[in-house]
């Protein structure tokens, strides 16, 4: 009876767009209590899989068995009915509500007119003690770190008897501690016969926390594997169809003795008394929890926010940075975190995003040069290998990977010496990944200086040259390349002050 | 697809067209010279002032005070060349820098101290008409100098002075727009104010400059207004950034910001004076055109939005 274990089953999906075929002839099985991760680069069609499930997309052919039921197409509501729930990356909480009302949002337990709070908190706890976790029912969203608001969104699937959990990049904005809590919540639902769908970027997780992999590739499916079965070479392999030979490709450790910037006891903007140099042709790496304060010390240099107090040496002189304008002016430049929300120009072409940083200081009497705005986006297009048909395509419509190098061709093309690259890889493929890396090599090869801020353990160590690891607001440790480790990375990041 | 975008370019063309046909068949008097002449100088108006709304709307913001400052310009202009005895030059040069004071004055409200665009020019509105009945004592003020009748009545061969300003006006716009790196801020900060920022984009200044621009626009619809009706009075503004926001809105500028052609805004004015033009000549009730008029702009928006939410859940 092996078929009763089968809780979806998905039968030579394809999905069509005008133009694309995002799914072709896909068969998936997920089992129950089993965490099935799937796995492939940028646009190999994990989120058009995702969302056939959860309804948002019918399948041009195929079919979908949920639950014993066989559906040419779902629609949401089918979804739900059916036992799917879905955490997205960008929660779906009301944050001036309570944590109950959260949960039963939309199915309030009810006395006529009137909700009953104490139920409903009752009902709460106890889908928390399910999940062995401990937040106050009662306690308003927005007052939860974002690893609670998580297990807030969990209990919420949950208390509507989800049978199938999807969970799309669910670690992305969590701290190191919130991954291993939501871990141990994704164990336990296993326990209780929930099967997880678990979409990530970060293969080491899968390692950790998937029984089974499923590997897509340009919309076709690859393989599906026992995670026992395989390693991360072997996957990495499956996602690109070629072999990355390595995943750092490496260069020449800097010579230079020369600080292009010497920042002495800043402080403000949550940090305390922050002193280090940054040398010429390195790159420096920036370590640490998220909200240890390495943004915000990002935001400090790029004159985002204001500093209270302390002395920045810019290439020997001591400068005031007010704003990313005068920072951009003074050769600083920053390649934000949030690519979404602080890097692109939503809506407008290519050749929009890559100008903007230059319209003013390319200008002449105030009249933009065009000719010359074409030619830098034309050669940043050849530089950074930005794969579009058209540069006045709308950035919309470009994969993550690609939306990254067109923000990168904008801060560079304002000539920047010092780079602050915040999150460079976040959310891209495998692929864009390299060939960022490969790009990050040739600027510090050309005599610029970058400072990275990574929360990717291996990246940060197979790319920096020097590590500096901050905790709240203080810096913490200082590694050479030589002494690069994770555990010493973790010690100094955990530092309490 | 390809019908969908045909539509949004062009579409606007086409509610044009067939509208003139539709005045043209229902009313004799439309599509006569004397009628058309009389439609263009009523557009010209709402044209000149729409390039500023416009500028305001793509930064993603509104002006709802440009009304209040026309009437406010009307009261003082006229105020100045009929009590002061001042040259109009001079009655337009003050009023021109007080209109760039009261943008100035928003944009610091909207930048700085973070008000919503449409409560701070809500307030604006208030404050401006308030000064325009006080200046004017609640009474009409007529009895220009001479020459400053032609900006509004008078002609050039058979094309109204009002017409050359609207031209005048749009190539500076489109200039502005296209060619000069803050028009170009509008767009971005439209799009993404943060990014924008991070790109090392003024975020602040330009957004001030924007309803500088709205309120210099409003301040030169308002001479050609105060010239063409010949008196000042503190209500002559009412209303009139109902039309102008209605004109960008047709013409396809999103109240969301960042997108919006000038070509599209200069189509929306038309429709609006035609609209009201052809309305009048079918002898449709005062009321009945507010009505209709309100209709037409919800159509817009109606039209805008289902547009975007097809796109959204087309991906």
């Amino acid at each position: 009876m092996d078929k009763n274990n089968c809780i979806l089953k998905l039968q030579h999906i394809t999905k069509e767009f005008p133009g694309v075929k995002a799914l072709d002839d896909v068969s998936v099985e997920f089992e129950k209590g089993v965490v099935h991760a799937i796995v492939g680069e940028n646009g190999a069609g994990k989120s058009t899989l995702i969302k056939m499930c959860t309804g948002a997309y019918k399948p041009t052919s195929g079919e979908i068995i949920l639950d014993g039921k066989t559906f040419t197409g779902l629609t949401p509501a089918e979804s739900i009915q059916n036992g799917v729930g879905v955490i997205y990356q960008e929660f779906s909480l009301v944050n001036d509500l309570t944590v109950s009302e959260n949960i039963f949002l939309g199915a309030a337990i009810r006395h006529g007119l009137f909700i009953d709070k104490k139920t409903m908190a009752e009902r709460s706890s106890e889908l928390f003690r399910l999940l062995q976790i401990d937040i106050n029912p009662y306690e308003i969203v927005k007052n939860l770190s974002t690893g609670y608001q998580q297990m807030v969104e969990m209990a919420k699937a949950l208390s509507k008897e989800a049978k199938i959990l999807i969970m799309d990049e669910p670690t992305a904005p969590l701290t190191t501690k919130e991954v291993d809590t939501m871990f141990s919540v994704v164990r336990q639902l296993k326990q209780n016969g929930v099967t997880v769908i678990y979409i990530s970027h970060r293969l080491e997780e899968i390692f950790e926390i998937a029984d089974r992999v499923t590997v897509l590739r340009d919309g076709g499916l690859v393989t599906t594997l026992d995670v026992s079965r395989t390693n991360k070479q072997e996957l990495i392999q499956y996602m690109v169809g070629r072999s990355l030979t390595e995943t750092f490709p490496g260069r020449k450790p800097p010579q230079n003795e020369e600080a292009v910037l010497d920042v002495r006891h800043l402080s403000g903007n949550g940090l305390h008394d922050v002193s280090f140099q940054v040398y010429k042709g390195e790159i420096l790496g920036l370590g640490g929890l998220i909200g240890a304060g390495r943004t915000e010390l990002a935001e400090l240099l790029f004159g985002i926010k204001k500093q209270q107090s302390g002395d920045i040496y810019y290439q020997g002189k001591a400068v005031k940075i007010h704003s990313p304008e005068e920072a951009l002016k003074n050769g600083i430049g920053l390649v934000p975190e949030d690519r979404k929300r602080q890097g692109i120009l939503t809506n407008r072409s290519i050749y929009e995003n890559i100008s903007a940083s230059i319209l003013k200081s390319t200008s002449l009497w105030g009249i933009i040069d065009r000719k010359r705005l074409w030619k830098t986006a034309l050669k940043s297009q050849e530089d950074l290998r930005i794969k579009a048909p058209d540069m006045q395509a709308s950035i919309n419509n470009l994969s993550g990977g690609n939306q990254q190098k067109v923000i990168l061709a904008k801060i560079l093309a304002a000539a920047p010496e010092l780079l602050i690259l915040d999150e460079p890889t976040r959310g891209i493929d495998v692929g864009a990944k390299y060939e960022i890396y490969l790009l990050m090599n040739e600027l510090v090869s050309q005599g610029k200086t970058i400072i990275m801020i990574s929360s990717e353990m291996e990246e940060l160590i197979g790319m920096s040259d020097r590590i500096l690891v901050l905790s709240e607001g203080h810096i913490t440790g200082e590694l050479k390349n030589k002494e690069f480790s994770q555990e010493k990375i973790l010690q100094s990041a955990s530092v309490q002050q | 697809m390809k019908i969908d975008r045909l539509l949004r370019e062009y579409g606007i063309y086409a509610v044009l067209i067939i509208l003139m046909a539709f005045f043209t068949v229902t009313a004799n008097s439309f599509l006569t010279v004397k009628n058309l002449l009389l439609v263009a100088r009523q557009v010209s108006m709402v044209t000149i002032a729409s390039v500023g709304m416009m500028m305001v709307l793509l930064t993603g913001g509104i002006d709802l005070s440009i009304g209040s400052l026309v009437s406010l310009v009307n009261i003082v202009a006229a105020h100045m060349m009929v009590y002061e005895g001042w040259h109009p030059l001079i009655a337009c040069i003050i009023c021109l820098f007080m209109s760039v004071i009261c943008g100035i004055i928003q944009g610091l409200l909207i930048t700085k101290v973070k008000i919503a665009p449409f409560i701070s020019s809500l307030g604006l509105m208030k404050i401006l008409s308030g000064f325009a009945f006080i200046i004017s004592k609640a009474l009409p003020i007529s009895g220009f100098p001479a020459g400053f009748k032609v900006l509004g009545q008078g002609m050039v061969g058979a094309v109204p002075v009002a017409v050359f300003i609207m031209v005048g006006a749009l190539i500076v716009g489109f200039i502005i727009l296209e060619k000069v790196y803050f028009g170009r801020y509008f767009y971005a900060i439209g799009s993404n104010i943060d990014a924008a920022k991070l790109s090392g984009i003024n975020t602040d200044a330009t957004v001030i400059l924007a309803y500088v621009m709205s309120a210099v626009f409003a301040c030169i619809a308002g001479f050609v207004m105060l010239s063409r009706l010949n008196v000042g009075l503190p209500n002559n503004g009412d209303s009139f950034e109902f039309d102008v926001i209605t004109a960008a809105v047709l013409g396809g500028v999103s109240t969301a910001g960042g997108s919006g052609k000038l070509s599209g805004v200069i189509a929306g004015a038309f429709i609006v004076g035609i609209v009201k033009n052809g309305l009048v000549l079918l002898g449709v009730n005062d009321y009945v055109q507010t009505v209709i008029l309100g209709v037409v702009l919800l159509l817009a928006v109606c039209f805008d939005c289902i547009q975007k939410n097809r796109a959204a859940t087309k991906k």
